[in-house]
């Protein structure tokens, strides 16, 4: 009797079991279908744009589009990058030009102050920390004018100086806040043993916390590798004649060609080869830029 | 005695370490602190002697007074691009939020495989501005873009996207929601701070996947929706290169903005003053819209320590 009630139960929660089974089942089940789908729709734009890319004359004119080309046409690339009256080779070089002279004042000069701020105690340290966080609230707009104007008296105009040289002071607000708050998760008692050996706290930065923070500098590095590949508006107001222009401001030019006809083969083409570094970097360095964003929270 | 004395105040005169540290503070923060005083406050003082003059580059500012201010509330264009960023930005805050908030609960689950699909929802933050407006114009072609093409795949009739001042301000909007996969990163990280005690406690205690999404997921990830709404409210007062690229600001200034409106008084027409003053009008309004922001945070932001 006893046990005929314990079987009755044990077979019910055995029941309950199965039920909780299929039902997780079920919902992994939509899970994926959403993810899929999801992803889907959010490469959808990417794919299209290759897909195109390799089209040819008459299938990109053909309506509906079709989805994949049915003749792959990779001749589009060689002959939108060498078109006439363009100079991708050049805007890439220039672009690249630009990244070179950046990257190392912004990782240099942002490690450094990163670390006055959180290592030194000085007068008005925290002063200077409140206005540098506060420089991120303000918006671009309001110091555009008077830099154009001051780049102009400079000289500057049409040349990679306004592009490069405000990098080299400090490297932006947000990087300074990224790297310090990886610095002060950095244990005290390394600088102090260092300090005890005699090093000066220039050493202490260079030998101790910039190895140790190299995560926090690879994230500012691609951070601003990606910023300064995407720059469209600096170099538009900056650069003037073509051979200074940089890849962004090239496609822009290059897509003004094509108004009466659409070639969107070639403009597809060289947007690919304009995404095509930027896919792999992220490919490769996800999680660096992905933490830089969350660390800084901010795009650009 | 004398001793005594010298103990009771140690610091009269500033020691000669006091001096070296702050040397040493200085020297290792000057970069930023020079940066900030040339590239940022100078520039900042600069820009609000502008707003009070008649500047057009190839003569030297003449004072106006508040003119230009005084005009601006008299310029259609003005209250043009306003209202355009101000839709714009409704539109693409609610929009992200929802979608950017949807794809992270998803990217949130214990399944397998969620890298790679990260991999695919975060991709389109690195596309660069110029190279996904290119795309979308074509994407969003009226005659032979793959959008209407799939719209009549479903016998729905074609859309003017961006020929019309009716879809091309929403047009854009879908277009920045693709691009904005940051606020699904800040969203992932959110959710992932999230106690997953809290969760089990609620599971145990009966409530559902819904009650436990809208009643312990959205307080606890408050905060994380606040900082996202405060940047995607600055983001659209920044947006810029699709309106430049893909509609020039039409049609019938349907796309309009803020921000493009101050370029061509600034670059095109060269009336600096005029664009001066807009720029202070801007962030005049970014600090009430922030401000506003901050002040009903209490009554929707829940923080974590907090009593009720």
């Amino acid at each position: 009797m006893a046990s005929a009630v314990y079987n009755s139960r044990l077979s019910d929660s055995l029941q309950a079991k199965v039920t909780r089974r299929r039902q997780e089942r079920i919902s992994k089940g939509m899970i994926y279908a959403l993810l899929v789908s999801g992803a889907f729709i959010f490469m959808l734009p990417l794919i299209l744009m290759m897909s195109t890319s390799l089209k040819s004359y008459t299938e990109i004119n053909r309506y509906p589009p079709t989805f994949l080309p049915e003749q792959v046409v990779p001749t589009n690339y060689t002959e939108a990058w060498s078109f006439p009256n363009t100079m991708f080779p050049r805007w890439t070089f220039n672009t690249v030009f630009i990244i070179v002279a950046v990257v190392p004042g912004v990782v240099l000069t942002s490690s450094l102050c990163a670390y006055g701020f959180a290592r030194l105690k000085f007068p008005g340290r925290n002063l200077w920390f409140t206005l540098t966080l506060a420089s991120i609230m303000l918006p671009s707009q309001v110091t555009l004018i008077p830099l154009y104007i001051l780049f102009h008296k400079l000289g500057w105009l049409n040349s990679f100086a306004p592009l490069i040289v405000p990098a080299w002071f400090g490297g932006g607000a947000l990087n300074i806040f990224l790297l310090r708050q990886f610095f002060m998760q950095i244990p005290r008692h390394l600088d102090e043993a260092a300090i005890i050996d005699g090093a000066g706290h220039l050493r202490i930065w260079w030998s101790i916390y910039l190895p140790l923070a190299r995560p926090a500098l690879i994230s500012v590095a691609l951070l601003t590798v990606l910023f300064i590949w995407n720059d469209f508006l600096g170099p538009m107001i900056y650069l003037t004649t073509p051979d200074n222009f940089t890849l962004a401001l090239g496609l822009n030019i290059f897509r003004s060609y094509f108004t009466q006809v659409p070639r969107n083969d070639y403009i597809m083409a060289i947007s690919t080869l304009m995404v095509l570094p930027m896919i792999v970097m992220f490919l490769v360095a996800q999680r660096y830029i992905v933490q830089g964003f969350v660390t800084s929270g901010l795009k650009g | 005695m004398a001793a005594g004395l010298t103990m009771a105040r140690p610091e009269k005169k500033r020691s000669a370490t006091f001096w070296q540290d702050t040397l040493r503070g200085y020297l290792f923060i000057l970069p930023v602190v020079l940066g900030l005083l040339i590239w940022t406050f100078g520039p900042m003082i600069a820009s609000a002697y502008f707003s009070l003059t008649d500047y057009r580059i190839i003569s030297d500012p003449e004072f106006v007074g508040f003119q230009n201010y005084v005009d601006l509330f008299q310029d259609k264009a003005f209250f043009q691009s306003l209202s355009v960023t101000i839709r714009f930005g409704l539109m693409f805050v609610i929009l992200s939020q929802i979608v950017g908030l949807a794809i992270a609960v998803l990217l949130t689950q214990k399944v397998r495989g969620l890298t790679v699909f990260r991999t695919f929802f975060y991709l389109p933050i690195i596309v660069p501005a110029a190279a996904s407006a290119v795309l979308w114009k074509y994407l969003y072609n009226k005659d032979y873009g793959p959008i209407n093409g799939v719209l009549n795949g479903f016998g729905l009739s074609s859309v003017n996207w961006l020929g019309s001042p009716e879809s091309a301000l929403f047009a854009l909007v879908l277009m920045a929601v693709w691009s904005g996969a940051v606020t699904t990163i800040i969203y992932v990280a959110g959710l992932q701070h999230i106690p997953e005690e809290l969760l089990d406690s609620a599971k145990i205690d009966g409530a559902n996947a819904f009650q436990r999404f809208f009643f312990v997921t959205i307080p606890m990830l408050s905060p994380t929706i606040f900082f996202n709404v405060v940047t995607g409210v600055i983001g659209a007062f920044q947006f810029f290169v699709p309106a430049f690229i893909m509609t020039e600001g039409g049609p019938v200034k349907a796309t309009y903005f803020y921000n493009y409106n101050l370029y061509e008084k600034a670059f095109k027409w060269l009336e600096m003053g005029y664009a001066s003053a807009m720029a202070w009008a801007l962030f005049s309004i970014i600090i009430v819209l922030t401000l506003m922001i901050f002040r009903s945070s209490p009554l929707w932001v829940y923080y974590e320590g907090e009593t009720r």
